[in-house]
């Protein structure tokens, strides 16, 4: 039995909607029915259902109606038509307090700039769903601070929002979310407003977390890659209609329509991967600060045979190897300039993972991932054999 | 060229209006101008009757912690009331800050409930705006005329026409406020199931508490600028001393009580913006 059924729901922005959606009914585009009666179709008659357990992804451009969508699973947006059902409760025809009790109990949300109040602490953030509910402060603050241990934010309990980086923000955000253990997490653009590296690393644990609670999960994104990274359906979205649902294996497979299929080429993964989709955070060393004896300890801890050389701006100055600066330091120098050395491969944050290819093989060092002379990432040979095999292992099902 | 059209005997409309107002809510204006009216002359006397030496000791220490343990604000408070208790206006002073005290407070009692109100509701929003734009620029001599017709002359009828003058900018800062929360933040609270009034006062007011300071701060310089009108009618207090000195031509007179409102506006006005920092 599904957890969320939707079924024919539309949403219609505008005063004229009901005179708008009978026009929808009539199989007029969006446009024309903007041209007409200066609504705007946010979605259109959407029919999915989602079973326990599944994260859904939700996948579309800018502007085709996710938002919109995913506000109507919590009735944030009130629908112009249609039904939303959580388990056998229709949520369109409930009253206020029937809509808040399955908003407090069955499902909560994260945002896309994370949502968080910046005048409350992390923890106070995080038993605000449990407040409301009128739970007492000793049970919420014990239930918030195991999902902030969760998510590993259990020594920033006491910081305020804007002392945390992005992605420690939106793990309050997720804390938040989970703290009353919802059966049901909607999450709109969640990750979006992170950067790349830091994106990655909160999918990965979304999905560790999603192993161990099982929940379901309405997961919106504008980008396939990570749709498929973590979707067990996709559903992609034009126009605020649901063009195509499916396994990631079956959009990528076989696309319902040149919109889809549009959106599918760009995911040909050796033309489209760069080298920013599969670089890894790199260990450095600031010259203008650092010596021969921080280099050495940096490169013993993370077991490194070179280390690469910035300056305080980022900028790429080079690398240094071990038995450089063990003698280095034998021979007294403290400063890494005099051995510094330049012969690395650099690549920029753009370049295609084929052509990366090219310079990596006889590198003695990692490529060097920059972005306007600064160093953004680091690329090696495991990391980017591994992305090409993807590749090819896709290529040969084509073929077949 | 316009003859045609008689002249509207408006003045004589309104006339009329502040003359039933007065008649038919007699029974709520002459209790409010006693009992209101006692309690203002005795908070005065209560405040005249502390010696200024410790007056000025609290305001010094206020000053000192509420600018962040500077010196500057403390130092200024310390010469500046000095000052006017070397002029001997210190009861005048107190008379002042009463008829501030009072008509700030009930501007922002009435107006934030208000400001609400309208930041809650579009309808509300645009019935109330116009009113408060016909509140800040009509002449504010203007409210002294139905104020006495509604509570004689003193005190209170000050208060009033001070409270009409400086209510609108908290009105305004709090609807503001209010609407300028992140809809994110409004959402947040929505999804987590808050109810109406548990979204106002954990997101929204906390959220909107700078802008409405700053709106606060605002109502409080208009009341005090009123303080040489409300004297007009017979509001006690440094006021006085300036329309006494304006209608006697001394200009040093005058000078010296103005000085020791610019000094009250001074102390007053640094002191309430510090708590809205302080508050962030
Ligand atoms: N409150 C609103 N009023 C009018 N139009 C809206 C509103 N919210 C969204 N829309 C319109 O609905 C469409 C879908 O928007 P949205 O759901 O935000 O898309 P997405 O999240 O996929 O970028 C867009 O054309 C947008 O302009
Ligand atoms: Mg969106």
């Amino acid at each position: 039995m599904p957890v969320i059924e939707v079924d024919n729901l539309s949403k219609i922005f505008g005063k004229r909607s009901k005179e708008a959606l009978s026009l929808l009914d009539e199989g007029l585009s969006k446009d024309e029915i903007l041209k007409k009666t200066g609504c705007t179709v946010g979605v259109n008659r959407a029919k999915f259902q989602v079973e326990a357990g599944e994260v859904f992804v939700i996948m579309g451009l800018s502007g085709s109606g996710k938002s919109t969508l995913v506000r109507l699973l919590n009735r944030l947006i009130n629908p112009t038509a249609g039904d939303v059902y959580v388990h056998d409760d229709n949520l369109s025809t409930m009253n206020k307090e029937e809509l808040r009790r399955v908003r407090r109990e069955k499902m909560s949300m994260v945002f896309q700039k994370f949502g968080l109040f910046p005048f409350r602490t992390v923890l106070e953030n995080t038993v605000f769903g449990m407040e409301v509910q009128g739970m007492d402060k000793e049970e919420r603050e014990k239930k918030a601070t195991e999902a902030l241990e969760l998510v590993g934010l259990g020594s920033f309990i006491h910081q305020y929002p804007s002392q945390l980086s992005g992605g420690m923000q939106q793990r309050v955000g997720l804390a938040r979310a989970l703290a009353n253990d919802p059966e049901i997490l909607l999450m709109d653009e969640a990750f979006s407003a992170l950067d790349p590296l830091i994106r990655k690393d909160m999918q990965d644990e979304l999905m560790d977390l999603q192993e161990k609670m099982q929940k379901t999960i309405i997961f919106i994104t504008h980008d396939l890659d990570e749709a498929l990274r973590i979707g067990d359906r996709i559903a992609l979205m034009k126009d605020g209609s649901i063009v195509q649902i499916g396994t990631p294996e079956e959009i990528l497979m076989n696309p319902a329509n040149d919109y889809v299929e549009k959106f599918v080429e760009d995911v040909d993964r050796s033309k489209v991967l760069t080298a920013e989709n599969i670089m890894l955070r790199p260990e450095t060393v600031d010259f203008d600060k650092h010596g021969p004896r921080v280099a050495l300890e940096r490169m013993r801890e993370q077991g490194l045979s070179s280390i690469y050389v910035i300056d305080r701006t980022r900028q790429l100055k080079g690398y240094v190897n071990a038995n450089d600066v063990l003698e280095a330091r034998n021979n007294q120098i403290t400063s890494l300039k005099e051995i510094i050395r330049d012969d690395m491969p650099t690549v920029e944050k753009e370049t295609p993972i084929q052509e990366i290819f090219d310079v990596i093989h006889d590198s003695p060092v990692p490529v060097a991932v920059t972005e306007e002379g600064k160093l953004r990432g680091i690329i090696i040979k495991g990391t980017l054999i591994a992305a090409l095999a993807n590749v090819n292992g896709n290529g040969v099902e084509d073929n077949a | 060229m316009l003859d045609f059209i008689p002249s509207l005997p408006i003045a004589s409309w309104v006339d009329d209006a502040v003359k039933w107002v007065t008649n038919t809510f007699e029974f709520f204006f002459d209790p409010v101008k006693d009992n209101f009216g006692w309690l203002l002359d005795i908070s005065a006397e209560y405040l005249s009757m502390i010696p200024p030496v410790i007056v000025i000791l609290l305001v010094a220490v206020l000053a000192f912690f509420m600018s962040g343990k500077k010196l500057g604000l403390a130092v200024f408070s310390i010469i500046g009331l000095l000052f006017i208790e070397n002029q001997e206006l210190w009861s005048e002073l107190m008379y002042t800050f009463t008829l501030v005290l009072y008509s700030s407070l009930l501007a922002v009692v009435i107006g934030i409930p208000v400001g609400i109100l309208m930041s809650k509701s579009n309808t509300a929003e645009s019935i109330i705006r116009p009113i408060l734009d016909f509140m800040q620029t009509m002449p504010a001599f203007v409210y002294l005329i139905p104020a006495v017709a509604f509570f004689g002359i003193g005190m209170v009828p000050g208060v009033f026409a001070s409270f009409i003058f400086a209510t609108p900018p908290v009105v305004r800062f709090t609807n503001l406020g209010i609407r300028q929360v992140s809809t994110e933040l409004v959402e947040a609270s929505d999804a987590f199931g808050a109810t109406g009034q548990q979204k106002l006062f954990k997101v929204e007011l906390p959220m909107a508490k700078p802008t409405i300071m700053a709106g606060v701060n605002q109502t409080i310089m208009l009341s005090l600028s009123m303080v040489v009108i409300a004297s007009m009618i017979g509001a006690s207090g440094l006021g006085r001393d300036v329309l006494s000195a304006l209608q006697r031509a001394e200009a040093g007179a005058g000078f010296v009580a103005g000085f020791a409102i610019v000094i009250l506006a001074i102390i007053i006005d640094r002191l309430t913006q510090n708590f809205n920092k302080s508050n962030q």
